[in-house]
Formats: C-alpha cells, structure tokens, sequence
C-alpha cells in the first residue's frame, strides 16, 4: 500500500470526511534534506467532517497528527493540512 | 503528570519555556529569520516581516535537543511553530489561514503585541 493510501484509509476510518483531497507534493521537493527517493514524503491534505465542528483549529490538527503518528514519524516528511468542519 | 515529572523527563522543557518567556513573540524554526532553511518556516517568516512583528527565531537545526524537546512541549510534530506571549498558537497552515482571513491580526492586536490599525 502507498503511503498516499495509508493516509487515506487512516483519515477515512477515524473521521469519515466528506471531502478527502490528499495530493503528493514530493517531486517539488526533490533532492532537498527530507526527500525520500523513492517520493511519498511530501503531502497536502484537505478535508471536511463533521466530526470538526466545534474543534479548535490546533485540536483539528492533532487529531490528524495523532492518526498519522506512524507515517509522521517514518515516510511523512511534511503533511500540510486544511481542515474544516462540513 | 506534575510540572516537575515532565521537566524530568524532558531537561530541554526548561531552556524551552525560558525561550518563550523571554520575548513576545518566538517563532521556532528551522533556520535563521534571514535565511530560513525550510519552505514553511520561511512561510510564517514572511508573514511576520510582512505584518511588521517583532520576533526572535529559535532555529532547531543548531539543537537537536530543542528540536526534538519542543514537539513534546507543545504536542506538535513538526516545525514551525509560533508562540505569542506563551501560548502555542500553531504551525505554517493555521498561521497562513489565520494571516489571510484577517484573524492574526486581530490576535495580536488582542495579545498587546500590535496596534489596531
């Protein structure tokens, strides 16, 4: 499984989203410190659920951390997030 | 866990809440404000310059103790991170959402730290 499916199931199961965009930023940043050559180490991420209302936008964040704790702290090197409640 | 049991833990909590007490606004980055080594700790740089705060740069990369101390500190896993007047206020995307809808300036304005323009 790809790390981008990870991501994706992983966020699927914990928040059922409404919309979930996960898009691989890695080849732009090919060949700098934290680019893992085989990519899959730069990620953007967008997501709506209802399972955010009324959450802090800190807390919305390490929800998602906590969720990818394993990727975050393996393959992931950097995951941007855009999070809202639906 | 008592104040006492996290700072034995973590020796490092201590040199970092004296970094934060020290001035209003801190920006843990990786880098220096002029030559940031990382996209998105050059992101809230910019904002900040742009916006005209005054605030010190802590690079992490000179520390690895920091580096790794301050994710614990504030339960956040990556770099960077802004704390205004103690208080963990984020990483690049809250700051960045936070700039362009208006809400950071207002935040300072709240925090003392800029005039109401």
């Amino acid at each position: 499984m790809t790390v981008a499916d990870t991501i994706r199931e992983k966020l699927t199961r914990a928040f059922s989203p409404a919309v979930l965009e996960i898009i691989d930023e890695s080849h732009l940043h090919a060949g700098h410190v934290g680019a893992r050559t085989e990519g899959e180490s730069h990620f953007r991420v967008h997501m709506t659920s209802a399972a955010f209302d009324g959450v802090s936008r800190i807390e919305r964040q390490r929800q998602v951390h906590k969720v990818l704790a394993d990727e975050l702290a393996g393959p992931i090197h950097a995951l941007a997030l855009k999070i809202d409640s639906a | 866990m008592t104040q006492a049991a996290v700072s034995a833990d973590h020796p490092v909590f201590e040199r970092i809440k004296s970094e934060i007490d020290e001035q209003d606004v801190v920006l843990f980055m990786k880098g220096t404000p002029v030559f940031p080594q990382c996209g998105f700790s050059a992101a809230v740089v910019q904002i900040l310059s742009q916006m005209d705060v005054k605030f010190k740069g802590v690079n992490v990369l000179d520390d690895t103790d920091v580096r790794e101390g301050i994710k614990h500190y504030s339960n956040w896993p990556t770099i960077p991170q802004l704390y205004v007047r103690g208080e963990f206020v984020g990483g690049c995307d809250i700051i960045r959402e936070m700039f362009e809808n208006g809400e950071l300036q207002q935040f300072l304005v709240d925090k003392g730290i800029q005039q109401a323009s």
